[in-house]
């Protein structure tokens, strides 16, 4: 960026709304939050997967749909897809320094975000209204 | 014209490796395979959903020593990402910094995730196994 010494910008001005990713610092923002989510949401998660091990398909069914599982995961998938949304979105603006391949590979990220984020979460809602 | 022997190197000739940077190598990595591997879990569930011969088939899949394998490494990855988020929590807070501090966090985190790792499927086995 050439800010020349007769910029009419204020400090300020030229802060705001800039870096990589030109929002600023929101996604640093929501990147812990989701991680703090997910923080919360670990024991409860890894609860849920211990109780299906060894399980069967009904078994399955029945413990993926009851209401308190299925909001669990609910939350644990919403919170993750956006993580690793923001998560790669990083690692693209780190190291794809053409301008039109590093815009095609944030909305292929965005994508498979939220295809792997939805399709996950229709399958726990199709569970809980019964298969 | 002669040359200074002790005027400033670049960072790039003197770096070495060292436990932080390979830690955060690591952490961006497990980051990386922990986003493919949520294709898993959304396989997972489309497959709880779709019935019992999907869901046999990835049963089939996880009983697999390549299963088995890839679920151990996405254990420690998600554990590992997730004591390195902590840490970085710590450091977002300004916290840790020093020089004795940053590198037992540094280690603490590399093998607490071990041992959890080890911990989780010691317990997976004892429930799974039961049934």
């Amino acid at each position: 960026m050439s800010q020349g010494s007769g910029s009419m910008r204020t400090p300020i001005g030229r802060v705001r709304g800039l870096g990589a990713a030109h929002s600023g610092t929101k996604d640093f923002f929501r990147q812990r939050l989701t991680a703090l989510a997910m923080l919360l949401l670990f024991i409860p998660a890894l609860v849920v997967v211990m109780m299906l091990l060894g399980r069967n398909h009904a078994a399955a069914v029945q413990i993926l749909g009851s209401p308190l599982v299925a909001v669990i995961m609910i939350l644990f998938i919403i919170a993750s897809a956006w993580h690793m949304k923001l998560g790669m979105q990083v690692v693209i603006e780190d190291y794809v320094h053409d301008e039109k391949l590093k815009l095609a590979a944030i909305i292929a990220n965005t994508f498979f975000s939220a295809a792997v984020g939805l399709a996950s979460i229709y399958a726990i809602i199709k569970l809980s209204s019964g298969v | 014209m002669t040359v200074s022997t002790n005027r400033p190197l670049s960072p790039f000739m003197t770096y070495r490796w060292t436990l932080t940077m390979a830690m955060s190598f690591v952490h961006r990595a497990t980051g990386v395979a922990l986003y493919v591997g949520t294709l898993l879990m959304a396989w997972w569930l489309i497959a709880a959903a779709s019935g019992p011969a999907a869901y046999g088939a990835i049963q089939g899949f996880t009983a697999s020593w390549i299963g088995r394998l890839i679920l151990l490494g996405y254990t420690w990855a998600l554990l590992h990402h997730m004591l390195g988020g902590l840490r970085h929590f710590v450091w977002d807070l300004g916290y840790g910094f020093g020089a004795a501090e940053r590198e037992w966090i540094t280690r603490a985190t590399l093998i607490g995730s071990i041992t959890l790792t080890v911990v989780i499927w010691v317990i997976a086995y004892a429930a799974g196994g039961a049934r």
